[in-house]
């Protein structure tokens, strides 16, 4: 029974390793790790189960991680998991690791300014740009190429860059 | 048509569901209309953008509304097999794109009563419905401020701007009574803590319409004479239309995938 226990633990260690791998397709320098995306695996009568919580409602990403989980644990020789999307609680940009963060400035993207004023009609953010590091940055459309990122711009550097938006 | 449409096992939770689903897909859909004919690139992708976020939040209402009934329907069949008469939209959200000003005031009038309503159903009795509202909160504060943020420029813009956000307003504004309809069925999920009643929110979305078009110089019309149907399947010519491109596919093609 011990044995037993521990070698189910081991699944289950090795599962999340293999999943936490992952990374986003739309941003891939984060994996769902340092995304917060990834949120449990289990394992129950040695079959493995990795939830995931979505981004965004309309995030199209998210299928193709589902597949990309499967896949990784393939390879690690874990066949048949089942990947189940979880709603509640609700992801939010809070989770993002701070690893996440720093690869993600790295990346040229400015990471999520917490509390960052989703909430006022008419919000003011201060974001500092990602390639020079100015505060005097300015927004040009909360909607960007992706569903995660607003379109600002440095007026120091003079460089447009990606900023991932709270949520 | 080639394919037979659903039957829908109504109760007052599957309509409820059902009905929020068909918001946000409706209005979803016309939003992406607008994809490559956007007045600048920026807004091209804002639209499309909330136009995902809308349709991401049909999906989940749709899964939870089949998941409710119980029979053989998925989120695809209730997008793809019912009828007009059986889409339970607001009236408001499959009112055509017009101009620009005409989109962006049909966004201000349905995001300033989402986004609060949201927020308030994250309190639902119901886990699944409270968890959708978690989601959808975070996305229709964006909404809510993109659209606010283009009808003020474009009623304190130009003579013609103004003109436009101005006509839009008074055409669109008698579909604005509908965010707060309730039926027999909602008034039941209401007292048992499942649905919030809208009336709670009549205060707050008049107070951000009167701020937005104050703000914006628009006059908010004086006539309090509302038109209905929507939630009861009585639609406008315009939603036929819609769906007959909306689900011509799967209707041609029962089943297809790629
Ligand atoms: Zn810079």
């Amino acid at each position: 029974m011990v044995s037993a226990a521990v070698d189910l633990d081991a699944l289950r260690q090795r599962a999340w390793a293999a999943a936490a791998t992952v990374v986003d397709p739309e941003i891939p320098v984060l994996t769902i790790a340092d995304l917060g995306v990834l949120r449990d695996v289990t394992v129950k009568d040695s079959h493995v189960e990795v939830a995931i919580t979505p981004t965004y409602s309309g995030c199209p990403a998210m299928n193709m991680i589902a597949l990309e989980i499967e896949l990784a644990l393939a390879r690690e020789g874990i066949a048949g998991a089942k990947i189940t999307t979880v709603l509640s609680p609700a992801w939010t940009t809070d989770w993002m690791s701070d690893d996440g963060r720093r690869k993600l400035k790295d990346y040229g993207i400015a990471p999520p300014v917490s509390g960052g004023g989703r909430r006022a009609l008419f919000g003011e953010q201060q974001v500092a740009c990602p390639q020079c590091g100015s505060i005097a940055t300015t927004v040009l459309s909360e909607f960007g190429s992706t569903s995660c990122k607003a379109l600002w711009r440095c007026l120091d550097c003079r460089e447009p860059f990606d900023y991932f938006k709270c949520h | 048509m080639a394919t037979a449409s659903i039957a829908i096992v109504e109760t007052p939770l599957v309509n409820y569901a059902l009905r929020r689903g068909d918001d946000a897909l409706i209005l979803g859909h016309r939003l992406s209309e607008w994809c490559g004919h956007a007045p600048m690139l920026e807004e091209d992708m804002a639209l499309a953008n909330m136009g995902l976020d809308l349709i991401g939040q049909a999906r989940e209402l749709y899964s939870y509304a089949a998941q409710a009934e119980g029979a053989a329907n998925t989120e695809d069949t209730l997008a793809y097999l019912r009828d007009v008469r059986q889409y339970r939209n607001l009236l408001l959200v499959e009112q055509p794109n017009g101009d620009f000003a005409r989109t962006m005031l049909r966004q201000l009038f349905y995001s300033a009563f989402a986004d609060p309503y949201w927020r308030a159903m994250m309190g639902s009795s119901d886990p699944t419905l409270a968890a959708i509202a978690a989601k959808s909160e975070k996305e229709s504060a964006y909404h809510l401020r993109h659209a606010s943020e283009w009808v003020i420029r474009l009623g304190d813009g130009t003579e013609e701007s103004h003109r436009r956000a101005q006509t839009a307003i008074d055409e669109l504004w008698a579909f604005t009574g509908e965010l707060f309809h309730v039926d027999d069925g909602d008034a039941a999920l209401i007292k048992d803590g499942i649905a919030i009643d809208p009336e709670r929110l009549r205060g707050v979305w008049s107070e951000t319409i009167a701020t937005v078009l104050s703000r914006a110089t628009l006059q908010r019309p004086n006539s309090d004479w509302m038109q209905q149907g929507g939630r009861a399947g009585h639609h406008s010519e315009h939603l036929g239309h819609l769906l007959s491109e909306l689900q011509s596919l799967q209707r041609s093609f029962p089943g297809a995938t790629w």
